[in-house]
């Protein structure tokens, strides 16, 4: 044997010669040959199982042909391999045979009949005739075994594809085979449902229509549905999907395997909230504030709603006009919204994010990491928000590498998390206090403080806590930046677009293309001529300046501060001083409910255009139905606004837009409309470039808790409040009503009994909630979910604070 | 809800430290719960998964494999009549039908009172002394109809030495200090056990 690993092998398949990875699978080989073995449970990307015999090939190592599994026979030199002998067609067509013995053939009636792996490989290697006459099995069907799977166990192969992903992938094994032989069946525990946050991926992996989506069951046939590839936007991870539709409504979504981002899997939440597209309850006129009933918002044409808001924007005057949001928005929305600002209205008021993220020149100038690079790297340090709740995916492929041993996970934060279960060490400190634990850790004699020291590290960083401010965070940038210069960084960031929102300039200071206000690139100066000079405010800042009279006309793109501002207080209070609001939006949602002036805009599915992840990887997204009714594209209403002040952005198509981005942003330049639309670049474009330097704030210490108070920390769940849950008939019943969870010791010390109501005080408020015991929870903290159902965590919370205390007492 | 007792929790605790990963105590403490109660229930099952750090849904998974896990409530002796081709042919059907007719319960039934569960089995390897049937899977060889009703009789007496459905030993064994092995995971065994080498073994 040489000492050296061979770098390929070569294998003969069907008389070809294959050069093929050393390790792999012969099955993995076979189909980059582009030659297809039929199969039932392998998957590319979980282990092999060899359960279902199905890819059974006349394989030769010197010893004569011999029938093997091609999922279970690593490749090995001079391997000769025969996919279309007798032998293997005979195995072919007997497994077959035997697959379809208890298989119930309810094709008629079978969500997957068009589309079934079963099906086609019957109709291809079948043997065309069944022998078998006896009664198949019987059982009861379908079972519901979470609130979004059927199963039916008559029509399942036992291929094990779903229990394995639930177990390797997902990591939540509550489904399993169960019994053994004849009787053997998947099933969940009783009473304990498959409840987990990527069940929906079980369907689409399903070679049978054995798991059925209850968003989906029977909603369409699959040689109805018409699809493109596009890339999902619920969450700022950047999942490519493939977006199905019939009749002009969306119906389904499936993962598409890319291998920077998602290797095909969604989380429910993506997966599910097309329903929301399709709601009933879509804003699709225009609505202005009835002069007569101010309780009232009545129904308009586009002329009158534009005209009443370029009024409103023009009476403010350039410098006393805010607009907040447009993370929900593609890219060119978003540039076309930064230049409206800048170059007609003349403000550099605009922030993409509600208060909730880190600064904008902070997320551009950290040094860039990819999701493959956390993959890889020898330590992934979180100091964030719980992943599996706000960024599913990249807890996903965190989870599968630090499962396998590419990676190690290390989480430094105040609460449990879904990290904790992989991680290598999760250290629990109090909110804010990240950074002093982490100076602590390196300090020390900790071998994890030479783990990260030694290796490659990339630092997901953002804000654990909507009670806490930005500064611990950027505390925590500072710490790394100084004794860990390595460190390579992924902002965990909230909300579909947001960097891409960021990179075309909807923050406070910064330009399309990763630049700043004070240092603008040539090609935009010439381009935009006029624009402001001075950095404007951000969310808190524009907010706080409404209520002290200095902004009177805000505009919304795709926000709802009253529920996703950390603080609701001022954002109400900016409501009632606010002299117009404009909101543009695809619900009514609380504070669109207050706007004067209300656009109606199309909703993801019904644009195209381009979105960026946290990456900064650049992927097209691919319109499939057309808009409701008069429901206009974000950037048309930024050109319409723009000609009714009497300006102009120039600007008339998505495709002019990314022309002009390439021009002016410099961080985009090269990135050609050309590129974006390849087929090879099905993974994205990454543009990591910025011209911005890092500049971080000097560490604060956090002030220390007092004896009566717990230190709230308030993160985002999936299951929510927002719009997408709460308009999709099938998940707004998975959003939990909240409830205070405190140490059962803390509760103790109180006397108050767990389950009991008690007196919540903040600076901001006095409410009464239910408080539960919780051991999980750090002692002297008090854990309340942002943004659920009923109580809503943002009363409590003072934005401008830099951690958030309260109080708890008896009633 | 709880199920293990204190003492059995006290054991449980033995058993899973003799073992690297936790997860491998599961069937160990699976047949502990069957001795606490004759079978294994629900609750039994959720508490196991909680001990070993897994989900129920996998100890079910586990536990449903081995048809020896009872995952209902069986009498206090199970009674298995081999129906396999020696029996058969020495009449473990009219054995059975006798057994049901006795007991008043059909194959795979448990008396009223809790007593007796009878069920088929398949060969118990005892094809020499058919017709065999177990008693708590302890053999009785070459039963007759009459015989089979002085085994229910001995058996409702305490004139006998089977122990209850679901008592084991192993479960309770004893390695004594010097033998332990100690919960090493296989990858991380460099030599063989220190006792192995005092007694001159390689």
């Amino acid at each position: 044997m040489s000492d050296k690993p061979p770098s390929e092998v070569t294998v003969t398949i069907n008389g070809v010669e294959v050069e093929a990875r050393p390790g792999e699978m012969l099955i993995a080989a076979a189909d980059r040959a582009g030659v297809h073995i039929p199969r039932f449970c392998y998957h590319e990307r979980m282990s092999s199982v060899g359960m279902c015999r199905m890819c059974l090939v006349d394989i030769d190592t010197g010893r004569g042909p011999m029938l093997q599994p091609s999922c279970m026979a690593p490749v090995s030199e001079g391997m000769v391999v025969d996919t279309e002998s007798e032998d293997t067609k005979r195995a072919q067509e007997g497994i077959l045979e035997f697959l379809l013995v208890n298989h119930p053939l309810d094709c008629p009636v079978c969500d997957k009949g068009g589309e079934c792996p079963l099906q086609d490989q019957t109709m291809a290697y079948g043997p065309g005739e069944s022998r078998f006459v006896e009664e198949k099995r019987h059982f009861e069907k379908p079972i519901p075994i979470s609130d979004l799977v059927h199963l039916d166990r008559e029509r399942c192969i036992l291929c094990d594809r779903c229990t394995r992903f639930a177990d390797e992938i997902a990591g939540d094994p509550l489904i399993q085979f169960t019994e053994r032989g004849n009787s053997m069946q998947v099933l969940t525990f009783p009473d304990e449902p498959f409840n987990s946050y990527f069940s929906g991926n079980t369907v689409q992996i399903c070679p049978v229509g054995a798991l059925t989506a209850a968003p989906y069951r029977f909603k369409a046939r699959p040689w109805d549905l018409e699809q493109v590839e596009s890339t999902c936007t619920t969450c700022s991870v950047g999942c490519r999907v493939a977006v199905e539709s019939s009749r002009n409504e969306l119906v389904r979504y499936l993962g598409v395997d890319v291998e920077s981002v998602n290797h095909g899997w969604l989380c429910d939440k993506g997966r599910f909230d097309y329903e929301a597209i399709n709601s009933d309850e879509r804003l699709i006129s225009p609505l202005v504030r009835d002069n007569q009933d101010r309780h009232q918002l009545l129904g308009t044409d586009w002329g009158s709603a534009l005209a009443r808001a370029a009024e409103a924007i023009q009476q403010a005057g350039p410098q006393r006009v805010g607009i907040i949001g447009g993370s929900r928005l593609t890219n060119e929305d978003a540039y076309a919204w930064a230049k409206l600002a800048r170059v007609v209205i003349g403000t550099d008021n605009v922030d993409a994010q509600l208060g909730d993220g880190l600064p904008a020149e902070v997320v551009l100038s950290l040094p860039p990491a990819t999701i493959a690079d956390a993959c890889d790297a020898d330590t992934v340090l979180i100091v964030g928000p719980d992943l599996k709740e706000e960024l599913p995916i990249l807890h996903l492929r965190l989870r599968v590498a630090a499962t396998k041993g590419q990676t190690k996970v290390i989480e430094i934060g105040p609460i449990a998390t879904g990290a904790e279960p992989y991680a290598q060490r999760s250290i629990r400190c109090r909110s804010g206090e990240a950074a002093k634990t982490l100076t602590a850790l390196l300090e020390g004699d900790d071998p994890l403080g030479n783990q990260l020291r030694d290796g490659s590290v990339v630092v997901v960083l953002g804000r654990a806590s909507m009670a806490e401010s930005a500064t611990p965070a950027l505390d925590v940038a500072s710490v790394i930046r100084d004794r860990l210069p390595h460190a390579t960084f992924l902002p965990a960031l909230r909300r579909g677009n947001v960097r891409g929102a960021l990179d075309m300039g909807l923050a406070p200071g910064i330009l399309p293309g990763r630049t700043t206000i004070d240092h603008p690139s040539e090609s935009l100066t010439s381009r935009w001529q006029t624009f402001p000079k001075k950095a404007g405010l951000d969310t808190t800042a524009m907010l706080q300046a409404v209520v002290a009279g200095q902004l009177d006309t805000l505009i919304l793109l795709g926000a709802d501060p009253l529920h996703d501002f950390p603080d609701r207080t001022l954002a109400a209070e900016a409501f009632q001083h606010a002299q117009t609001v404009i909101a543009i939006d695809n619900f009514v949602t609380e504070s669109v409910g207050q706007a004067d002036v209300v656009m109606p805009s199309t909703a993801y599915g019904e644009q195209g255009g381009t979105t960026t992840n946290i990456e900064g990887r650049i992927s097209r997204l691919t319109q499939k139905i057309t808009p409701p009714s008069s429901t206009r594209d974000d950037w048309m209403i930024a050109a319409e606004l723009a000609w009714r002040l009497g300006g102009d952005i120039g600007l008339s198509s998505r495709e002019e837009i990314w022309r002009e981005i390439e021009q002016v942003a410099p961080s985009h330049a090269g990135v050609t409309i050309d590129r974006i639309c390849a087929p090879e670049t099905h993974e994205g474009i990454l543009v990591q470039g910025s011209s911005i330097e890092l500049s971080l704030p000097t560490p604060q210490e956090p002030p220390v808790v007092d004896g009566y108070g717990l230190r709230l920390v308030s993160g985002r769940k999936l299951w929510d409040a927002g719009t997408g849950v709460s308009h999709s008939p099938s998940l707004q019943h998975l959003a939990e009503e909240s409830m205070l969870r405190v140490h059962p010791s803390d509760l103790h010390r109180l006397g108050v009994s767990s389950g009991a109501a008690v007196r919540v005080i903040s600076t901001r408020t006095t409410e009464t909630l239910l408080a539960v015991a919780d051991d999980t929870i750090l002692r002297g903290t008090a854990v309340l979910p942002f943004n659920q159902p009923g109580s809503r965590a943002n009363r409590f919370i003072d934005a401008t604070a830099l951690v958030n205390d309260i109080r708890i007492e008896t009633l | 809800m709880k199920f293990f007792s204190e003492e059995n929790l006290e054991l449980a605790d033995v058993i899973i430290s003799r073992y690297p990963k936790p997860r491998s105590a599961m069937i160990p403490l699976l047949h502990l719960a069957q001795e606490q109660v004759g079978w294994v229930t629900d609750d039994a099952m959720a508490e196991i998964a909680e001990l070993v750090g897994t989900t129920s849904a996998e100890v079910l998974g586990t536990c449903s494999f081995y048809e020896m896990f009872k995952r209902h409530q069986v009498g206090t002796y199970v009674i298995n009549i081999c129906a396999t081709m020696s029996c058969a042919l020495m009449g473990a059907e009219e054995l059975m039908e006798h057994a049901e007719r006795r007991l008043g319960v059909k194959a795979g039934g448990t008396t009223a009172d809790g007593m007796f569960t009878i069920e088929g089995a398949e060969c118990q390897a005892a094809c020499t002394e058919a017709p065999c049937l177990q008693v708590n899977y302890r053999h009785r060889y070459r039963v007759t109809p009459d015989e089979f009703d002085s085994i229910i009789d001995e058996l409702s007496s305490t004139d006998h030495n089977v122990p209850d459905h679901g008592v084991l030993s192993q479960i309770r064994q004893h390695i004594p200090e010097d033998r332990f092995v100690g919960a090493v995971p296989p990858g991380d065994v460099a030599s063989a056990p220190v006792w192995m080498h005092d007694e001159g073994v390689d």
